[in-house]
């Protein structure tokens, strides 16, 4: 047996897992597809004293649309958010995003609200979250209270979540333009792994082609996801020509502060996030231009 | 300070499975040492190498990525679940011994089932779905295409039964 001795409880319900949070809270993670806490746990990064298990909670389970945001439960395995078509219609990035998620098996156990949870500046799930400006519903025994992507994440590994907060759902935003494109890239050294640099964008246009909507940010090259709020302002009303493109690749560019390991210099961060930033907000262009 | 136990009930391979585990326990390790099913390896142990793939209710897993106490109330098939009721090997198996998909053997349960799991759910993968399907699963001796390889001669076998 590799990880440290912990004491282990299966909550039944949400309230149940409040519960137990609030009992344990300090001492307690909660553990859902395990696919991030149970290695760190084996590695002996993490030792908690509780586990607090909530796969086994139907509710926390669901995919829906709603008119202005699709909601999935934070324990929503990724696969099943993958297969799912009215999602993918809805909030396109998702899907995007999990092609490049592990492998299948991972998939098959991994879940939403985990990948956001646990927070990896790296991580495909947290970088969509932090574009598309997804709300996070956090519930206690004392309340819920919801918090967007951007107060959520707040450095490597650490979110806003206090320690007798669940992750209940998170939510999506819906963006209505009929003519809307999205697109998700990265490179890491191996399918499935960690990206070193990913980048995803989303935009609307008109039917003149004029942009109504813009969003994009970059993944692995800062302490967090970064999104670009008001860089990609800047691109609504014009028609997304390449010199605008280019005008927003290189104000992003000056916002990032990647760092060095053995696999990526800094530097090399620097240059794909140009590139990649370049190419997810040509593609979702074209795509938009051919909705 | 002693372990707490859990009692848990799971199917394996078809026979219904009763037994008290320490929480810490891991999947693969109560398959191997309690019921003795060695034919699932145990490779990295920490979700990297693929090795010890198990299906958890028909969909590959890994299994040192979950604790046995998890598997209560689900169902578990193991590599030694793929051979056919008389022990013989199945199609997928004897098309890995007839393409020379395996070596040393380390990676084959897990590719294995990571490759079932593919053929049950898609019957005619294209190459790239193949490579994809095993994309968990490292192999340090075949370079990967004599698996691929095995994978398509088990779908036409299976398409022409």
């Amino acid at each position: 047996m590799k990880a440290a001795q912990f004491e282990y409880a299966r909550a039944a319900s949400l309230a149940e897992a409040c519960t137990l949070l609030a009992r344990h809270g300090d001492s307690a993670k909660v553990l859902a597809g395990g696919q991030s806490l149970v290695p760190m746990m084996a590695m002996r990064l993490l030792r908690p004293a509780w586990l607090i298990d909530v796969n086994e909670i139907a509710a926390l389970k669901s995919v829906a649309i709603e008119k202005d945001f699709a909601r999935t439960g934070a324990c929503a395995r990724q696969c099943v958010v993958e297969r799912d078509d009215a999602l993918a219609a809805r909030v396109p990035l998702i899907r995007q995003a999990l092609h490049w998620v592990g492998h299948v098996q991972t998939r098959n156990r991994g879940t939403i609200g985990g990948s956001l949870a646990h927070a990896d500046p790296s991580a495909e799930l947290p970088l969509v979250a932090q574009v598309l400006g997804a709300k996070m519903l956090l519930r206690s025994s004392k309340g819920a209270r919801t918090l967007e992507a951007e107060k959520f994440f707040t450095g490597p590994m650490s979110t806003a979540v206090r320690p007798d907060e669940c992750l209940e759902e998170i939510q999506w935003p819906v963006w209505k333009e009929k003519r809307t494109g999205s697109a998700f890239t990265e490179i890491a050294i191996r399918h499935g792994d960690f990206a070193m640099v990913a980048a995803a964008a989303q935009l609307a246009l008109d039917a003149s082609g004029r942009c109504t909507g813009a969003a994009f940010g970059l993944g692995g090259a800062s302490g967090t996801p970064l999104a670009f709020p008001e860089i990609a302002a800047r691109l609504v009303g014009t028609k997304l020509e390449d010199k605008a493109l280019d005008d927003a690749v290189d104000a992003a560019a000056k916002e990032i502060d990647p760092g060095s390991d053995l696999h990526a210099t800094k530097e090399y961060r620097r240059h794909l996030a140009r590139v990649l930033t370049a190419r997810v907000l040509r593609e979702a262009r074209e795509k938009a231009t051919a909705s | 300070m002693s372990e707490t136990l859990h009692a848990i009930s799971v199917e394996v391979n078809g026979k219904r499975c009763e037994a008290s585990v320490p929480v810490r326990l891991s999947l693969v390790d109560w398959l191997r040492e309690e019921l003795r099913l060695t034919g699932t390896h145990v490779g990295c142990e920490h979700g990297i190498c693929g090795a010890c793939s198990v299906m958890l209710d028909g969909e590959p897993v890994r299994s040192c990525l979950m604790y046995a106490v998890q598997a209560n109330g689900h169902r578990i098939t193991t590599v030694e679940g793929l051979a056919q009721p008389d022990g013989s090997m199945s199609a997928l198996q004897d098309a890995f011994c007839e393409t020379h998909g395996l070596q040393c053997g380390y990676c084959t349960p897990g590719m294995l089932i990571a490759s079932q799991a593919l053929l049950d759910s898609n019957p005619h993968p294209t190459e790239e779905q193949i490579r994809d399907a095993i994309g968990g699963n490292l192999c340090r001796c075949t370079g990967y295409q004599q698996i691929v390889e095995a994978v398509q001669l088990a779908a036409q076998r299976m398409e022409k039964k």
